[in-house]
């Protein structure tokens, strides 16, 4: 600037620019404000030769120390997996029992069994494994194939009635609707219920026992209380798969429903299996 | 500098040519580069007081990671210690658990009162004496005098060109004031972790990073605020002079420049008074000014920048032994004396100042003088602030004694809330959580107090089902247990039963309860 040019009124330098008389100020920058934003070019300009920075068409320039995020999410989960690899090798290699008596083992096993179930069992048996009519509540003390640690396992691993498994746990209850007479069903059903309940005549129930022993008991037990072996579900206790009433007893002896559940060692090998066995156990009901 | 001898025969006052770079009068744009300061060294009572308080601090802040307290083999023997790993905050006898950290906000909440307690009797003595920033100003200051000299050399070195000399100097401060950084951000790390290991891993570099950066950030704004900013940091950084205003009152003490003795001010007293001038007391030496290390005019009246660090006092009090007049032409005094003084002096404000009328016959000032009594500190300001902060001391250490060592905590499963066994029974699912407080292992008896007929199991406790079970527990631990109750089905009564987890520790009798409830489906 040739000359410069001076407010009178404040005696500070003017910028020279002026709107209908009205003159601006050249007030500089506080110093340390200054040297903060060239310090942020500098830094800019470091930035854009170490890391990611200028777009290009399908992706941006590399920068210098190959950063990327993509890389960092990649780091942190192998450390996650080499944090948790020795709990899961042992898993993979010991027993369930082995892996029952390690008390921080099972804990970790049971918490790896928490986070698979959520994933691949809540379909069915629901996020608390509290269960449906037709899907087994995995909480009570109620065990279709039996509740031991190593039967649960079995289950989980080969699968009910999956054909794809020469191992799965087979069974099938007789459609009864072409076998017995309408009423016998009707008397059958009503001894059922009179095992825990009231039935809705005594009579029909007296008489249902006579058809219970010549037709169920060979599965269910003349007492009822089941068969682990067959899959055949305990008819004289409280928690019923397919309904309470008489009518749904009804039905399931008429046409019976039989539930299926795929084999998961296949699909999620060994160790996942053991931490949902362990789990599962751990819900309240095992034995 | 100007020594009057001779005709004027006053004793030799050293006249200081001190520009107060941060007057009220004449204030600095903001635009304008700082100017600098360059403090002279004050020697008086105040002077030793606040080494003695710098001796104090520091001690307190370099020493106290190193003190030990037995608390047995299973907690730390550092007698304060923050344990942020562990979640753990240790002061002597106290063990803080996080969730109680409501006695740290108390203790805040205090140490805010107590503030202002303190600035309305005595104005911003934590500014002028205890301060961090006040303390490294002054411990920085000491460096610097030892190296360049007094006020007068370090001036003429400032503005002298970069000379072998110069060089040497100003390197030798600033290696200094970093050493002086470092060992304040070194010292600071030990609070939280155990300090004689932690001592070790730092020097052979095996302590955690956040160790080394701590120290880094700590080292560079000790260095930055200490050694370079300063008085700006008290200025333009901290909020609290702002505040402190509204502390203060007509009975707080303050640094005040008495200026109903002092006006009109004068380099020739006996010149003038000769000449039948008007002479206040005020030799206009500037000792006042050069000592500040704000770089203001105490003669201007009360600033924001005053820190109240008394050094004037002490520079004034020095000059006036020296020409025989009173102490305390600079003192502590408050509004109401001062102005009750003004008062006399102006005759009500009727005339300017004429500081003979606050004087008696014999030329001493007269009795009719107003002085800071003691009893003005007690007045309703002080008594409430006084109040409050006691309270709230009496509230907190009550709760501290009597606080619970032992705790239950109990969370109920929501899904599913609860689960039909084969035999009809209903079982709902909690997750205990048992607080261990102490550092000493214990067995913690869980029972259920309420629900006729209910029993527990739980997991991973290998005991029979029953309605108590004793739980070992780790010491200053929280162990988390999945309990199971079940209650028959005749029993039941109702779709929500209350009932409560009882926690007791056989040994020490010390017990605690959760009111939880039970869920169970309508009945059909």
């Amino acid at each position: 600037m040739s000359k410069k040019d001076i407010d009178e009124v404040s005696g500070i330098e003017t910028t020279g620019h002026e709107w209908d008389g009205i003159k601006e100020l050249n007030n500089p920058l506080p110093r340390w404000w200054v040297w903060t934003f060239y310090a942020t070019i500098v830094w800019a300009i470091g930035y854009m030769i170490f890391y990611p920075a200028v777009p290009l068409i399908n992706s941006a320039t590399p920068g210098l120390l190959g950063y990327s995020s993509r890389g960092e999410v990649r780091a942190e989960l192998d450390a996650a997996e080499l944090a948790k690899g020795d709990y899961v090798a042992a898993i993979r290699e010991k027993d369930l029992a082995e892996i029952m008596a390690d008390d921080t083992l099972r804990q970790f096993t049971t918490a790896a069994g928490a986070a698979a179930f959520k994933v691949n069992c809540i379909q069915c048996h629901g996020s608390g494994a509290q269960g449906s009519p037709g899907y087994p509540n995995l909480n009570d003390d109620e065990w279709l194939w039996g509740g031991d640690i190593d039967a649960i396992h079995q289950t989980i691993a080969h699968g009910i009635r999956f054909a794809g498994d020469a191992d799965t746990r087979l069974s099938e209850m007789p459609a009864y609707g072409e076998i017995l007479q309408p009423e016998e069903i009707r008397q059958v059903a009503a001894y059922v219920v009179s095992l825990t309940g009231t039935p809705s005549n005594a009579a029909l129930a007296e008489a249902g026992a006579t058809v219970f022993a010549d037709n169920c008991a060979a599965c269910h037990g003349d007492d009822a209380a089941g068969n682990r072996d067959l899959g055949a579900p305990n008819l004289a206790d409280a928690i019923w798969l397919y309904g309470s009433s008489e009518a749904d007893i009804a039905q399931q002896i008429r046409a019976p429903k039989h539930g299926a559940m795929p084999a998961w060692s296949t699909r999620l090998g060994d160790a996942t299996v053991k931490e949902l066995a362990v789990y599962v156990h751990s819900l309240g009901g095992g034995e | 500098m100007t020594l009057l001898t001779g005709s004027d025969r006053t004793p030799e006052i050293e006249r200081l040519d001190a520009e107060a770079v941060n007057s009220a009068k004449v204030r600095q744009p903001l635009y304008a580069p700082r100017k600098k300061i360059f403090p002279k060294r004050a020697s008086g009572s105040f002077r030793r007081f606040k080494w003695l308080i710098m001796l104090v601090t520091l001690g307190i802040y370099y020493v106290t990671p190193w003190l030990r307290w037995d608390r047995g083999p299973y907690a730390p023997d550092q007698a304060v210690l923050i344990d942020i790993a562990n979640r753990r905050f240790y002061f002597f006898f106290i063990e803080i658990w996080p969730q109680e950290f409501i006695y740290v906000a108390g203790l805040l909440v205090m140490a805010g009162v107590g503030l202002f307690l303190i600035t309305s009797t005595v104005g911003r003595a934590w500014c002028g004496y205890t301060c961090p920033q006040t303390v490294w100003v002054d411990l920085f200051l000491v460096v610097e005098r030892a190296i360049e000299g007094e006020r007068n050399t370090r001036i003429k070195l400032d503005a002298a060109p970069y000379s072998l000399d110069k060089i040497v100097k100003r390197v030798a401060k600033h290696a200094i004031w970093i050493v002086i950084a470092v060992a304040t951000g070194g010292a600071w790390i030990f609070y939280f972790a155990d300090a004689p290991t932690l001592l070790v891993d730092v020097v052979t570099g095996h302590a955690a990073p956040i160790a080394y950066i701590t120290v880094a950030v700590l080292t560079a704004t000790t260095y930055v605020f200490g050694g370079l900013m300063r008085e700006q940091v008290c200025t333009y950084m901290c909020p609290w002079p702002r505040i402190q205003a509204a502390m203060l009152d007509e009975h707080s003490l303050t640094v005040t420049y008495n200026d109903w003795r002092g006006e009109p001010r004068s380099r020739h007293a006996k010149k003038a008074a000769a000449a039948g001038n008007i002479v206040g007391d005020c030799v206009d030496c500037n000792a006042c000014v050069a000592v500040c290390p704000m770089g203001i005019d105490i003669r201007d009246g009360q600033q924001l920048e005053c820190i109240t660090c008394a050094l004037c006092i002490d520079a004034c009090d020095s000059v006036m032994d020296k020409v025989g007049k009173e102490r305390g032409l600079i003192s502590y005094a408050t509004l109401s004396d001062y102005n009750a003084n003004m008062g006399i002096a102006t005759a009500a404000g009727a005339k300017p100042i004429d500081p003979r009328l606050v004087r008696g016959e014999n030329g001493r000032l007269s009795d009719g003088i107003a002085h800071f009594h003691l009893r003005k500190i007690f007045r309703p300001r002080t008594f409430v602030y006084f109040g409050a902060w006691a309270l709230i001391g009496v509230v907190l250490l009550t709760a501290l004694l009597s606080r619970d060592r032992l705790q239950v905590n109990v969370l109920h499963d929501r899904n599913p809330q609860f689960v039909t066994l084969s035999d009809g029974s209903i079982r709902n699912g909690y997750t205990v959580k048992l607080l261990n407080m102490i550092a000493e292992p214990r067995t913690i008896v869980v029972s259920i107090d309420g629900l006729p007929g209910a029993v527990m199991s739980a997991t991973g406790i290998d005991q029979p089902e029953g309605r108590s079970m004793a739980i070992p527990v780790e010491p200053d631990r929280l162990r988390t247990i999945k309990v199971f109750v079940t209650q028959p089905l005749d029993q039941i009564d109702g779709t929500s039963q209350s009932f409560r987890f009882v926690v007791e520790d056989k040994s020490s009798f010390e017990t605690d309860t959760y009111t939880a409830n039970f869920y169970a489906p309508e009945k059909r």
